[in-house]
Order: C-alpha cells, then structure tokens, then sequence
C-alpha cells in the first residue's frame, strides 16, 4: 500500500497469518528480518526463533502478522530478498496448520481465590511448577485463544506476571516445507 | 604459503579484475593500504571524503556495467559511506564496500572510531558481512561480489576488523562458494515462462491503445535488453516513455519514444499512461513520481510487469501480469513470439497513435525565451546541440537542473546517463562524473549541477585536479535551492524559507583555486562561447551559468493528482493541490 491509500483500507480484509521462515543461523539474521518488519511499517504481533537443523545451519522463525492479501504477499517476498533467508512459507494461506504457545503465570492469593487458581488450572489442564505458600506459578501450553482465556480467569484470582513464548506453528499432513 | 587478510584482499580484487578502488585511508585499514601500495595492477583514487568515493563507483558502475569498489576506514569512514550506499541500494547499483573495524577483541568496547558497521548499514545494503574468522574472508569476498552484481544489484559491505587483515592463513585457488544464494537468485524465475508469454501475446494482440514503460532495470539487464526493445519497437509500434532512471535505453531520437514520464514527464507520455487499455512496465517500480495519485493512475489499463524482483510486482500498484525475470531474455520471448505470430503491428494512422500525436502538438517543454536572462532550458538545449554528435556522458545532481537535463537532452544509448533517482541525493552528480570519466578517459562527461548541489561535493575538485580528469561541471546557478523554491511558491504562499544561498562562492575564483579552468555566462549571448570553451578545452572545466532565479519545472503533476490533471505553466492554477496532496513530498 502506498501513502496515497492509507487511509482507504478495508479493516475487513486484514487477516492475522502465520510465516514460517527459515533463516541461516548467522549473525544478523534475525536482526534483517525484524529491521525489514519496522521499516517498512509492518506489524510483528507475536515472534519465536531457534535452531531447528542437527548441524544447527537454519533456524526457524514464526513470525504471526497481519495484513491485506497484498501486504502479506509483499511481506513474503521482501523477506525473500534478504540473502540469509532461505524459505518463506506463509501457513495461514497453505492449508491448515497447528498453532501454539506456552505461558507462564504466576498468581498470588489467599484462601478461596487460591482454591479456585488451582481449579481454574486444572480445567485448563496447566500444570503448577512452583508453588509457594502464598503463589503459584502455572504452565500452560495451547493456542492463543486459549492462553488469552487463561490470563482473563486469572486476573481475578491474584494474577502477578505472565511471560509467554509466542506462537509456534506448522503445517499439518506429511508435507515438509523445505 | 600463508597470505595475511589484507593480501587475500588485493589477491581476491585482482581474480575479480577489479580496476580501479575508489577510497580513503585511515587507522583500522592502514594493512590493506599497505598491499594496495606493494602492487600496481588496481589503481586507487583517492577521494577527498568517503561519499564521494562511494558515488564516484556508482558512476563507474553505472557507465560500465561493473562493480564498483569502494574501500574506508572504520567508524567515521564507514558513516560517511552510508549516503552513498542507501543511494545505491535504492537505484539498485553494484557496489563492493570494503569497510576497517577495530579488532575483533575491541569490537564493542567503544574502541576509537570503533562504529557498529554491520548493524549501521543492514539496512542500507543488500547485504553485509563481518569477517571475524580469517578463513572466510576469501569466500565473504568473493560471494558479497556476487550477490552485489547478480539478481536485483545492489551494494555489499564487508567489515574487516583489522586484526583479521593481519592475521594468516591460505590463498585457496579452487574455491568452491556456498552457493546458496546463487540457488535462490533462480528460484524466484519461473522454469518456463510459456504461460506467461501467451498471455503476453494475448494482451497485446486485443490491445488498441499500449504503451511501453520503462525504467533502470532495462539498463541493469545489460545492452541486449536494448537491442531486444529496439525489436520490440519496430516488431510493435507501441509508443514508449521511460523513467528518469531508464533514459537512454531507448534512443531519444526515435519517433515512438515520448520521453520521460511522471511528475515531470511529458504532456505525452503521462496522458498516454492515463489512457491506454495496455501498459507493458520493463523493469521499473511504479515509483510515486511516476504514478501520482493512485487511484487516478491509469484507471482502464491492463497491466504487465516485467521485473527481476518479485518483492516490485503488487508492491505500489496490483498488476495483471507479472512476469519475474530478466527483462531482456524476457523480451526476447516475447519478440520470437511476435515474429512467429505474424504480429500485426500497431499503424501511425490508428486512432491511438493519431491522439498521441495530438499530444505531442502540446509541445509541452516548450518555453518562453528571454534575450536579457539565461533560461536554464535554452542552457540545456544549447548544451544538448553542441555534445549530440559526440560521445558524452551526463551526470546530474538533484533538483530542478536535474529534472531540466532529463527533458532536453536526448539520449540514444544506455549507461550514458548518471543521476539520483531513488534517494534523491544532493552531491551525488560531481562524484558520480569523476567516476565515470575515470572508467571512460577519452569521452565527454558533464555534470549537470546546480549551485547548491555542487557545494554538497565540491571538494573532489581536488580529486580532480591530482588524477587529471577532464570532468567539466556546468552548474545552473540560480542562487536558490531552486526545487524547493518551486515548491515554497506553490505551495506554501511564496514564502522562501532558508532556500536562498547567500553568499556563494565565485565559482570562477574558486576554480582556479584548484588550478582548474573557470568560465562564466551572465547574458544569452555568452552561452555559445562558454559552453564552445568547456567541451573543448582539454581539463576540467567549472562553467558558472547565471540562469534566471524564478524558471519553474513544468510540466508538473502536482503531488496527489492524477496524470490527467498536469500544469504545463505558471499559469495553471498549481496552488489548487489538494489537502493530501500537501502532505506528500
């Protein structure tokens, strides 16, 4: 899109997807991938890296963005011009995939509100990986919506910090995107 | 045998047959300095401050077709290249940048002139490389070389801590690349392009109004691209305009070419593109200054775009056909295609042709004369008659001269023409020139300027002067920052903010200063004489030419129109640009 519409853009047509980029694990990778987010004014809503190759060459970028059809397809491929890019996939458009993160919460409560933490948990099947006698501090793993639902329960019951990973995803079915 | 980094460097430039290194010394480069004074195959110039360097191998690069190199110091020498870098990236030049940095083991201690190279220009190059491990400086080298010249072009720096360029290891003779980039290059391209080329041909048989816009990618693709489009033209008939950054791959001289297009572009050429049914885009971006509003770019067009990078098809402007590739193999197809179909090309007396030439009897860069002030266009145009027959190159710098060479002087062959398109970058033309005349000895090449431009730059004149080059500068001088005066005056109620120049130099004075030849005009009847002596005095000349300080850049489409709502003189009430259109450069 140019200056010229900014202001005309259908909010209807804006999707969240979800890019799967594999990078060399170099210097500066990541750092060109990101900068290229920010400076061409596109949006990052969630970001997790890491090495996904045995000889540790190419690392795996999730990035979920959102954008008009146009946009994501000129995101893909200003992402592939980058030389340490080796393939963008672009899993919202593909086909279906799985999608999930993990969060951390920490709550702090006394008495019922305490009871009710650890019941909440346990609907949401969160595991409690310390516990202290006036917190808790729950694992959760499942995809954004769910997370969300989570931290919404718990900000009644004593909720004190969350730190989450941001989403991972892949495609489903036995097809290998490199 | 062991090599040190620095000698790797040299032994690596020389395979890749560099020439010529345009650069500046300084402490964290001092060893590769110190081999570039051992040998004599690539000659170095020195510049007088590392942008220069940086234009003066974009204007080698962009007259030759090669890959400029340019070599700085760390922190302030690598800063001071980032103009010219961001310059070249977005005209999509070649350029090998080989950078100083302090030691590996001072990096990120706030070293002296220690500056974070890589992190600094990621965004300014194509990309970038610190070589922190001595055994792969060969290979950074030689694959930063190849990524800058293949594909899209673009620069490269390589940062050389200055402990590696001292350390030791081995020259490999047989040195395989990763190759990786090379793989990727051809994977964007299509394996055939038989679809694409149908449809093509489709769209161009049905079509009964096309034109042809090109752009730098044409002139990137090489002097076949040219030729190719020569045949297109004769096979087709289809009228073609050009972009600022695609004049000369299409012989001014020709009948169906209507000259340059956009904001300044011809009455022609932009009504052209706001009416045809077909628009077939070579290798050019659909840059603002092209399209104008948006919404108002040719409506009713189908469009095809050639381009060799994916990430300009849909960029500005959604596109019918996009095909992704090198635009003269591309072109070639098409052609064989146009051959074999009997194609039936497009009559002078159609209705298409019959409307465009009644364009052209706008005679939109026509002029009023005067007999008392020097029109910078009569300047132009008298300077076009005397170089056509010879063999010249021009290099602008940016602003209202830059948009006036790019109207009145014709250009019949590619790489002939040198400015800043993209960035827009003021000091570009001096530097770009001394490049250029560097590569080209024998040849005429001037540099269009305009006063202010010029001081941007000025002191290459003592570049000049040491290598004895015979660049000859012809500066417009109208006192003003005359573009931006243009705009105030539209724009913002005449009100001249900070865009008059008090206090210039005497040009002639300061030319003679360096030992150089100086000439003024001041009266219409001195342009002859001037300019007579420039070409043919055998040095560098700075010819001071005393132009009319209020000549406005017409035609003009106003920021936020549309091509059909152009302003062909003083006249035409320009001030009207809408609202949204004031907030637009």
């Amino acid at each position: 899109m140019s200056v010229y519409e900014k202001n005309n853009i259908d909010s209807s047509q804006v999707k969240s997807h979800a890019l799967a980029i594999l990078v060399e694990n170099q210097v500066g990778a990541l750092a060109r991938v990101v900068s290229m987010f920010s400076a061409r004014g596109y949006n990052i809503d969630s970001l997790t890296v890491a090495k996904v190759t045995e000889d540790e060459n190419i690392s795996r970028i999730t990035i979920i963005t959102s954008g008009t059809r146009m946009k994501i397809e000129q995101i893909k491929s200003q992402l592939g011009r980058i030389v340490l890019v080796h393939k963008v996939v672009d899993l919202t458009s593909e086909g279906d995939f799985v999608s999930r993160e993990l969060i951390f919460v920490k709550v702090k409560s006394k008495g019922e509100k305490r009871v009710e933490a650890l019941r909440t948990a346990d609907i949401f099947r969160a595991k409690v990986v310390d516990s202290t006698k006036q917190s808790f501090i729950f694992e959760l793993t499942g995809s954004s919506d769910k997370l969300n639902a989570f931290i919404v329960l718990m900000k009644d019951l004593g909720l004190v910090e969350v730190a989450r990973t941001g989403s991972v995803a892949i495609s489903r079915g036995s097809l290998k995107i490199n | 045998m062991l090599y040190t980094g620095a000698e790797i460097v040299i032994k690596v430039l020389r395979k890749l047959d560099v020439e010529y290194i345009f650069g500046y010394p300084g402490g964290a480069i001092l060893p590769i300095y110190d081999e570039i004074f051992k040998q004599n195959k690539i000659r170095h110039i020195l510049v007088r401050h590392e942008q220069g360097a940086v234009h003066m191998a974009e204007g080698y690069a962009r007259s030759t077709g090669k890959v400029g190199v340019v070599l700085v110091t760390s922190g302030p020498g690598a800063t001071n290249a980032v103009t010219g870098l961001t310059d070249a990236l977005m005209d999509s030049i070649p350029i090998l940048c080989l950078t100083g940095q302090v030691p590996t083991h001072l990096i990120g201690t706030d070293a002296f002139q220690e500056a974070d190279t890589v992190g600094i220009t990621r965004s300014c190059t194509k990309h970038n490389y610190l070589v922190k491990d001595i055994n792969l400086i060969q290979e950074s080298i030689l694959e930063g070389y190849q990524i800058a010249s293949s594909g899209r072009p673009g620069p490269v720096v390589i940062d050389l801590p200055k402990d590696i360029q001292n350390s030791k290891t081995k020259y490999k003779e047989n040195i395989k690349l990763r190759s990786k980039f090379k793989i990727k290059e051809k994977k964007t391209y299509a394996k055939n392009y038989n679809i694409q080329i149908n449809k093509a041909i489709d769209l161009i048989k049905i079509s009964k109004k096309p034109i042809v816009y090109i752009g730098g990618g044409l002139i990137n693709s090489g002097n076949k691209a040219s030729t190719e489009l020569q045949k297109f033209s004769k096979l087709t008939n289809f009228p073609i305009t050009s972009t600022l950054m695609g004049l000369g791959a299409f012989p001014a001289s020709n009948i169906i070419f209507l000259g340059m297009l956009g904001m300044h572009g011809t009455y022609e050429a932009n009504m052209s593109m706001h009416d045809c049914d077909l628009m077939i885009n070579l290798g050019a971006r659909f840059d603002d200054r092209i399209t104008g509003r948006l919404d108002g770019f040719s409506p009713n067009s189908k469009k095809i775009h050639i381009d060799i990078d994916p990430s300009s098809i849909n960029k500005n402007v959604e596109v019918d056909l996009p095909i992704i590739g090198d635009v003269s193999k591309i072109l070639k197809l098409i052609n064989k295609e146009l051959t074999n179909g009997k194609f039936k090309k497009l009559s002078f007396t159609s209705d298409w042709w019959k409307k465009i030439t009644k364009w052209k009897k706008k005679n939109c860069l026509s002029f009023i004369n005067s007999k008392k002030i020097i029109k910078p266009q009569q300047a132009l145009v008298t300077l076009n008659k005397k170089i056509t027959d010879k063999d010249f190159f021009i290099t602008t710098e940016v602003g209202q001269h830059q948009m006036w060479a790019a109207q009145y002087i014709k250009f019949e062959k590619p790489k002939r023409w040198m400015t800043s398109g993209g960035l827009g970058t003021m000091g570009y033309g001096f530097p770009a020139a001394i490049g250029v005349q560097i590569a080209h000895r024998k040849s005429l090449v001037i540099c269009v300027a305009g006063e202010a431009s010029f001081l941007m730059n000025l002191q290459e004149l003592s570049t000049v002067k040491q290598y004895r080059l015979p660049v000859k500068i012809f500066i417009l001088n109208n006192k003003y920052l005359g573009m931006v005066r243009q705009w105030q005056e539209f724009f913002h109620g005449g009100r001249y903010s900070e865009s008059y120049t008090d206090s210039l130099p005497d040009f002639v004075k300061l030319a003679e200063s360096y030992g150089i030849k100086g000439v003024r005009a001041t009266k219409p009847e001195d342009l002859d004489i001037v300019i007579n002596d420039m070409i043919n005095y055998d040095g560098p000349v700075i010819a001071d030419i005393c132009v009319d300080e209020k000549e406005n850049v017409f035609p003009m489409i106003p920021s936020g129109a549309a091509h059909n709502e152009m302003k062909l003189k003083d006249s035409d009430n320009i001030a009207t640009s809408t609202k949204e259109g004031k907030m637009l450069v």
